[in-house]
């Protein structure tokens, strides 16, 4: 197996950073400083006697919870999946959500900290085969990650080879059961459980997918213990996590945060407002809007977060400013997922569309103080009718904008649209390039 | 058995039965076609074009069954039974005959299949459910060969009747089909 | 015994021959899909919810005896 060794340097005092404790401004590592500053794979533990299995043991006694947005213990997750013969490992780095980059700067910058954990996964698990999925479009990325691979093969890392694929683009298509039905060479669209991939994914076989964030905590966690993981966050929600802050901030960007760390700090530690806000988006475009003295203050956990209705997510923070439009950034990026679905299901399929329709008319028309009402009657029309959770997370994000922007819509419905509305989106809403969004 | 097995009573049962089959048949396209086309009105609900077509077509093979039964026997032609499966396992009256044994596979394809749709998975029954476009016109052209009545101006009137009603039906839902877009 | 009733969202297209068999639990949406008012089926309507599974054009209704729930 791997060479077993101590580590270079012994893991930095200080609580953070963690993941990206090696990196420099601009850095992209290479193996040999990825070795140097995290110090090398240990697949056996220190001393080389630790069982694959026990692996899963130490990350569920850390507490770490998955990255891609669902937060479900890691842990119980690679236990689910272990010990019902061959498996495979997926590590999704599609990263589907628009105002997302932590995916990309791991995968750019820090390679070789998820394709660590993608082996320790594969290890754990008994897996026979392991695929890293990044957007297809990304040629760059494709091209940086199969360089690494071949670099590690060369250095006899990775028992099972890592298979770099390309998955589209669409925002559902990122989803866990869509990517298993596209590597088993279907549409990259959901299915209808059950089976459930850790029974039977890829080829029929246990399939464990893992956010590439998870998976990189799972290879410092291999190395540095679950004592040393929960020595960050809260008990109940123990560990760090990347957060990607945009919107009205002075530096906007992915940063390493401490789990349980105020909304209102991730703000400042993006260099504070550029203006005076009246909300954070939270959670991305499947979280939700919280009024900026609400959301100040609630402690970035999945359970805080939705004890304020709200959701923590793939910890995507964005900030509105007081002179935008909360109705209209709602309403436009409700129309582009719309679009975005798989087209599987009635309710969604018909409902979407009607929804970002009323959205976009209480946001750019209203003035006719029936729009408030026609948004409320379509929400229940929606939630819950679908086969995945992309009407969810839309039906979410719209009785969050309704709520938080109450004053404004009733505001729109009698008077029409305010002054926001004309102000630059500050929401990404990507367009369709070169067939991204196809199916297969 | 008083019954005359080779007197003219057998040959009109399978004419008689022959034309029923025919007609169920017809009734079964039409209605099959009319649930895909999901037609409905203030008196006539959906689950009634659903529960009719099953219906009809399960009739189907009781009458279908006369048709062969009556025909195997009849002693006036020997025509074994492994014939009523078995396309062109008799020379009577060859080609005609032995479509009729084509029908007879494609409807039982079509009707186990149906029967078994939950464990055969929605994609694959549907796909083999399109044999029933094959079956009913083999069928039709069966009667016409093989038919001593196809001269008789009611029983040809009734055969154009079902090509007739069918491909309007077809018409109608290629149109509705067309204007509604796949889904 | 209850029995549990829930569509499968992929399958249905929205035929609505399931609201016609079991108007006390299912009604459809604007758009034609099925909303069931309950997932539980009452003991009386049973053998109404049987028929309406068994008539549904794309199986996407689907019944279940209720079951001790997996862990």
């Amino acid at each position: 197996m791997t060479v077993i060794a101590p580590p270079s340097s012994p893991p930095r005092s200080a609580v953070l950073p963690r993941l990206l404790a090696g990196l420099g401004h601009q850095e992209v590592l290479g193996l040999t400083e990825h070795e140097r500053r995290y110090g090398l794979l240990w697949l056996r533990g220190p001393s080389g006697r630790r069982r694959p299995e026990r692996l899963i043991d130490i990350v569920e006694a850390s507490g770490l919870t998955g990255r891609g947005g669902a937060g479900f213990p890691t842990g119980s997750k690679m236990r689910s999946v272990a010990g019902r013969g061959e498996a495979v490992v997926v590590a999704n780095g599609a990263e589907g959500e628009p105002a997302s980059a932590k995916d990309r700067l791991l995968l750019t910058r820090l390679p070789h900290l998820v394709l660590d954990g993608i082996t320790l996964a594969a290890d754990a698990v008994a897996a026979t085969e392991a695929y890293l999925c990044v957007h297809r479009r990304e040629h760059d990325l494709v091209d940086s990650l199969t360089a690494a691979v071949a670099e590690r093969r060369t250095a006899g890392l990775d028992p099972v080879p890592i298979q770099i694929t390309g998955s589209p683009g669409r925002y559902v298509s990122s989803e866990q059961s869509s990517i298993v039905q596209y590597l088993n060479g279907g549409p990259a669209k959901p299915t209808f459980s059950p089976p459930r991939p850790h029974e039977s994914g890829v080829q029929g076989r246990p399939t464990l997918v893992n956010n590439v964030e998870t998976l990189a905590h799972v290879a410092l966690i291999a190395r540095h213990g679950d004592r040393w993981f929960r020595g960050a966050g809260l008990s109940s929600a123990p560990g760090s996590m990347l957060v990607t802050v945009g919107g009205a901030v002075r530096w906007p960007g992915v940063y390493e945060i401490e789990l349980g760390t105020g909304a209102g700090e991730v703000i400042m530690l993006a260099g504070g407002p550029a203006e005076d806000l009246q909300a954070l988006l939270i959670g991305g475009y499947f979280g939700a809007w919280l009024p900026a003295p609400v959301a100040w203050p609630v402690p970035m956990t999945q359970a805080s977060m939705r004890g304020v209705g709200g959701a923590l997510g793939a910890g995507i923070v964005i900030a509105l400013p007081g002179s935008s439009c909360g109705l209209a950034e709602t309403a436009r990026v409700i129309r582009y997922l719309a679009g975005q679905g798989a087209g599987q299901c009635g309710p969604c399929l018909m409902g979407l569309p009607a929804l970002a329709g009323a959205v976009a008319d209480l946001a750019f028309q209203g003035g006719r103080g029936r729009t408030v009402n026609a948004v409320a009657t379509l929400i229940p029309l929606i939630e819950g009718r679908g086969a995945c959770r992309h009407p969810d997370g839309v039906t979410q994000l719209a009785r969050s904008a309704m709520r938080t922007f109450i004053g404004d819509a009733r505001w729109h419905d009698h008077r029409g649209p305010c002054d926001g509305v004309r102000r630059a989106p500050l929401l990404p809403v990507p367009g369709d390039e070169e067939g991204d969004w196809d199916w297969v | 058995m008083s019954m005359a097995l080779n007197g003219p009573g057998l040959w009109y049962a399978t004419r008689a039965t022959g034309l029923v089959t025919l007609l169920l048949l017809t009734a079964g396209m039409l209605l099959g076609i009319i649930t895909a086309g999901r037609f409905a009105s203030e008196n006539w609900p959906r689950f009634l074009t659903v529960g009719l077509h099953r219906n009809i077509t399960l009739l189907v093979l009781v009458f279908l069954t006369l048709h062969v039964g009556t025909t195997v026997v009849d002693t006036y032609t020997s025509i074994p039974a492994t014939a009523a499966v078995i396309p062109f396992a008799s020379s009577y009256k060859a080609p005609w005959l032995g479509l009729g044994a084509v029908a007879v596979d494609l409807l039982i394809a079509v009707l186990v299949t149906s029967l078994l749709r939950g464990r055969l998975g929605l994609r694959a029954w549907r796909r083999l459910h399109w044999l029933a476009y094959a079956c009913w016109p083999v069928a039709l052209i069966h009667g016409l060969g093989t038919g001593t009545d196809r001269r008789t101006l009611w029983v040809f009137a009734a055969t154009l009747g079902c090509v007739a009603v069918v491909a309007a039906a077809a018409t109608w839902r290629l149109a509705t089909a067309s204007r509604a877009g796949t889904r | 015994m209850s029995h549990q009733l829930r569509v499968n969202p992929i399958a249905c297209s929205g035929h609505g021959v399931c609201a016609e068999l079991l108007p006390e639990i299912i009604e459809l949406d604007p758009w034609g899909y099925p909303i069931l008012r309950s997932a539980t089926v009452p003991p009386a309507l049973v053998t109404h919810a049987q028929r309406a599974a068994a008539t549904c054009p794309t199986l996407a209704l689907i019944l279940q005896k209720a079951q001790r729930r997996r862990s």
